[in-house]
């Protein structure tokens, strides 16, 4: 017999999944398949910080800051932790920034894999169970510090809406209705949040929403980035819509980031929501 | 012990070879064309869910003729093979060469493997640079012969027909529209006892898809909808399906008939007793195809 021939595992029909076929046929390629020694081993690599999405009518917004932390060292000033996952569809990423990446890209090989395959692409509650699957095969590892807890967020083309879709670090799934936000600053962003958002915001309303957000993290959480107004380095911004999704370009990002900055000059706790006292209009 | 009887080389070879061939005529041809933003691929394929041309990779698409099952066996491992690659490598990594080289051993290899039954598929691998002068086109046989293709190529069916007209009609670096007018023309183009017809293939029977090296996604295969189809071709006058022929798949009810001796090799009778001038080695009633006697 030929060597050169491809393997028959190769031509076997069966699985559309890729991570399936690696966990047959190549396990050494799984990012979760490592065996550690026992002990933390959670400061050894850099870690990545805060992720916000939200919704606005006919899609969704998902933000990243751009600081990686190793310890109290900012390991790095740029780092990119929002994805796309494949055309409707993205994924942002807090955790231990190596693994994550690697989680990411097998997610990715994932839904085109299956795209190609089968000649269709999963519905959206089919993609956030895939990832699902990669978290919890990277449990043992979580357990020693290397957790990996991602975001991921649709448009859903049956449904007409944006979804976003929360993890826990066991593959645990949760859908958010309207906005979320994951990572170590993702407390304090939540508040900004949950006082600013609206359910009839427009797509560019909902991206400065998310840039209000992540400057309010970076405001109280040491390991989260703001807008680093000197090296002209913005958070990322991805948005979906029906017609499919685009990363903000640069400069759009850093004219709205400068606008938000600039308001928190004069008020530095930022944009004020109604107390909804008798007699004041009541807030949406 | 019973003596088996001999068989040379040579004629195993043809025999197999003459099987494969018959097989890959059934069907109809399929043109992969060059144009001036990349390469384009059509078709007369009246399903709209089994496809003849598929997705690889980012600038990799696959095109094949002849057995549904065995091509998309090969599509399923060159789709895992480049997934592979690109996933342990990275994704610049994977190219049309490669993956035509792994097709062109494992073709062979089952070719030229005595216990198994030839391929019955002819396959292009095609793949788009970042210039016309840089898009390939890898045309790869049932026997794992490969080669490179320029300007356009046609497989399956009456191959030296649309090839014939293809020569005359195609030009280099044309528009998309113009590419694929010439294409379903030379589709719609048939020979019959020296006479020749053109026939006007309805938009619905044509599956149609290109690389374009001018999208931004970094996939740059897609399909071509009947709508768009319509919208490039214009008003061509009345059309016509094509006769229905027994594919390999299909239900023969239209099959030729079977004692009938032919008094020539019909490509298009698996089961003729005719194959130049020595009754191939398959048996006319099962189908089975030839393979070494033991040894």
């Amino acid at each position: 017999m030929n060597d050169a021939r491809i393997p028959a595992s190769y031509m076997q029909p069966g699985t559309s999944s890729f991570s399936d076929f690696l966990i047959a046929n190549a396990p050494d390629l799984l990012p979760a398949r490592r065996s550690l020694p026992a002990g933390s081993a959670a400061e050894l690599a850099p870690h990545g910080t805060t992720i916000v999405a939200a919704t606005f009518p006919g899609g969704l917004v998902m933000a990243g800051d751009r600081r990686a932390t190793m310890g109290n060292v900012i390991a790095q000033r740029d780092i990119d932790k929002v994805f796309p996952a494949d055309e409707f569809s993205v994924v942002g990423i807090a955790g231990t920034a190596g693994l994550a990446v690697e989680m990411v890209r097998l997610f990715q090989v994932e839904l085109e894999h299956y795209e190609k395959i089968e000649g269709s692409i999963l519905s959206l509650d089919g993609k956030a169970n895939r990832l699902s699957a990669l978290i919890r095969a990277n449990l043992g590892m979580a357990m020693q510090g290397l957790a990996v807890v991602p975001m991921f967020a649709g448009f859903d083309l049956d449904r007409g809406m944006g979804r976003i879709f929360g993890y826990d670090v066991t593959g645990g799934r949760h859908e958010e209705n309207s906005f979320f936000t994951v990572g170590s600053g993702s407390l304090f962003a939540r508040g900004a949040m949950k006082k600013l958002y609206r359910d009839d915001l427009s797509e560019i309303e909902c991206v400065t929403l998310a840039l209000q957000a992540l400057y309010d993290a970076a405001d109280d959480d040491s390991a989260t980035g703001g807008p680093d107004l000197t090296r002209r380095i913005f958070p990322i911004i991805h948005v979906v819509t029906a017609d499919g999704g685009r990363k903000l370009p640069e400069d759009e990002i850093a004219e709205l980031a400068d606008r938000v900055v600039g308001a928190r000059m004069t008020r530095p706790d930022g944009p004020v929501a109604s107390l909804n006292l008798p007699g004041e209009e009541t807030a949406r | 012990m019973s003596m088996p009887f001999y068989v040379s080389p040579e004629q195993l070879m043809k025999d197999r070879a003459d099987f494969a061939r018959k097989g890959i005529a059934r069907g109809r041809s399929l043109v992969a064309i060059q144009y001036a933003d990349g390469v384009l691929f059509v078709t007369e394929n009246p399903s709209q869910a089994l496809h003849k041309v598929s997705e690889i990779y980012d600038r990799i698409a696959f095109a094949a003729v002849g057995r549904y099952n065995e091509f998309e066996n090969l599509r399923i491992a060159g789709v895992r093979l480049a997934d592979m690659r690109g996933y342990s490598y990275d994704r610049r990594d994977v190219t049309g060469r490669g993956l035509a080289n792994a097709y062109a051993q494992t073709l062979g290899t089952i070719f030229s493997s005595g216990g198994e039954k030839p391929y019955e598929v002819e396959i292009f691998v095609a793949e788009v640079g970042a210039s016309a002068e840089d898009d390939q086109i890898y045309r790869l046989t049932y026997e794992g012969r490969v080669g490179d293709e320029h300007g356009f190529a046609v497989m399956g069916g009456d191959a030296e027909t649309v090839s014939s007209y293809l020569a005359e009609h195609y030009r280099d670096g044309g528009s998309l529209g113009e590419a694929l007018a010439v294409a379903v023309a030379a589709l719609g183009h048939a020979t019959e006892g020296g006479q020749t017809t053109d026939r006007v293939i309805p938009v619905t029977d044509l599956e149609v898809a290109v690389l374009d090296r001018n999208r931004t996604q970094p996939r740059k295969f897609a399909r071509i909808r009947p709508a768009r189809i319509e919208e490039l071709l214009g008003d061509r006058g009345p059309t016509q399906h094509a006769a229905p022929e027994p594919g390999p798949d299909a239900p023969s009810s239209a099959a030729p008939p079977r004692h009938a001796a032919p008094a020539e090799d019909d490509p298009a009778d698996p089961t003729d007793q005719v194959s130049g001038d020595v009754p191939p080695l398959e048996d006319p009633d099962s189908g089975e195809p030839p393979i070494a006697p033991p040894l």
